[in-house]
């Protein structure tokens, strides 16, 4: 369970995040919604502690993420996330990049992990393209790399940062089929997204964010064919 | 005045010698830039560190390395040290003053690398559960060198030419041998002209040798 509690994060003069508070149960998808700037995605990188917090709690299973004395390497573990940007490390093959992290940070032996890299590859849909550099796949190809190789360490969670914003709109459905995939297994999901259809098939429950501060969250059909705020309307409205 | 003889039986004769000598200066150039590479690495990540003493550490060391001569980092090291009672051979003393040399240029080719770099990756890294040392080793470096591997290989090129300089405190490399088998045969002309190909012939091995590995290397 995820559980956020205060959390405030200022960069420079500009709060981003002014108070949020979020539980996140095991099994379930959560996503967040918003304009840009309104915080959602730096409260994805505060609960994987890649950004500290000014104010407020995050605990992912009981522990304090941002207490000093947390090991975030061994947290992180348990905590895929994938990035807008796909970051797939270039310099090395599908296979290699999914391997990578269960080799050198779980100790696995190569072997096991390149089997594991194919298994995960396959899953999502990369089975023909293990030997291929990222820079020989499409952007769909390399987030759904991407997808895989969060998989590969077995997390408990997973968080998306708008996944598919960088996609040509040719290309989104394929990452998203692999998101219902995972949905459908139970992994527990925390994504920032733009795509409301999307969120409003697969959440479980939806937040909206709006200048730091979530204005309205709850079951997702309910809430994107009936927001209750004035802002929620309006943003629904807008991109609707 | 343009009736010069050239005479190179007797330079033939000191083959051995030179072929000796120059092989050293190979020796003490792929060590140099070995050992300068993995501290300017490190160097290069304490720069950009949070901490203070990290910091100026690698910021006196880059500063005295590039600002002040190759021949008074040589000197430092043999006779200055040696004052303090630390006493190298010109072999050691060559080498370290070198390899400081090369720490201290290849940490700012380095850190230009780095910056080169998106820092997302860095967040893919540790997202992945890798401590630092694990994301510079597996996800960073090995992108960095291939970023900065011409200016990487021009460093090697400096290094070798460097090397030199260790006539100065004795070291028999390829010019201190030079210069005394010259001195030996009065065939001063025959002698630098047969080094000058020798550092020729060296430099343009090692630079092959360097394009092999990248190609090897850095195939994505």
């Amino acid at each position: 369970m995820i559980k956020i509690e205060g959390v405030r994060k200022s960069f420079g003069a500009l709060e981003v995040l002014k108070g949020i508070d979020l539980t996140v149960e095991r099994g379930e998808v959560l996503c967040l919604i918003g304009g840009s700037g309104s915080g959602k995605s730096t409260l994805l990188m505060c609960i994987n502690a890649l950004e500290g917090i000014d104010a407020g709690r995050v605990e992912v299973d009981g522990i304090d993420v941002h207490a000093p004395q947390t090991e975030k390497n061994k947290l992180r573990q348990k905590m895929g996330i994938v990035f807008q940007q796909f970051n797939a490390f270039p310099h090395l093959t599908a296979r290699d990049n999914v391997a990578l992290a269960p080799r050198r940070v779980l100790g696995q032996n190569k072997v096991e992990t390149l089997e594991l890299a194919e298994h995960h590859l396959a899953h999502v849909g990369l089975g023909d393209k293990l030997d291929h550099f990222p820079s020989e796949l499409s952007g769909g190809q390399q987030q759904r790399l991407a997808i895989a190789r969060a998989l590969a360490m077995k997390p408990d969670y997973m968080l998306l940062d708008e996944v598919t914003s960088a996609l040509d709109p040719e290309l989104v459905g394929e990452v998203l089929d692999t998101l219902r995939l995972l949905a459908e297994e139970g992994i527990t999901m925390i994504a920032v997204t733009h795509e409301i259809p999307f969120a409003r098939e697969v959440a479980d429950r939806v937040a909206f964010f709006h200048q730091g501060v979530i204005h309205e969250v709850g079951p997702a059909k309910s809430l994107i064919s009936n927001p209750q705020m004035e802002r929620t309307q309006e943003f629904l409205g807008k991109i609707l | 005045m343009f009736d010069y003889r050239f005479q190179w039986r007797v330079v033939w004769k000191h083959w051995p010698e030179l072929l000796e000598a120059a092989l050293l200066t190979l020796q003490i150039t792929v060590l140099s830039v070995v050992f300068g590479l993995m501290i300017g690495m490190v160097l290069s990540v304490w720069r950009k560190s949070d901490n203070k003493i990290l910091y100026w550490f690698t910021a006196t060391w880059v500063a005295l390395a590039r600002n002040t001569p190759a021949l008074l980092q040589i000197y430092l090291a043999f006779f200055g040290l040696g004052a303090l009672g630390i006493h190298f051979s010109p072999y050691t003393a060559v080498l370290a003053a070198i390899t400081f040399n090369n720490a201290g240029y290849l940490a700012e080719i380095l850190r230009g690398g780095m910056d080169s770099i998106s820092p997302s990756q860095r967040g893919a890294a540790l997202g992945l559960g890798m401590k630092p040392l694990q994301m510079y080793v597996y996800v960073i470096f090995p992108q960095v060198l291939k970023a900065v591997f011409l200016p990487i290989t021009n460093q090697i090129v400096w290094a070798m030419l460097g090397t030199s300089l260790g006539m100065i405190i004795g070291l028999q490399e390829l010019t201190g041998m030079t210069t005394f088998l010259q001195s030996q045969t009065f065939r001063p002309f025959e002698f630098y002209l047969a080094a000058a190909v020798i550092y020729l012939i060296v430099c343009e091995t090692i630079l092959i040798f360097a394009r092999l590995v990248a190609w090897r290397a850095f195939r994505w």
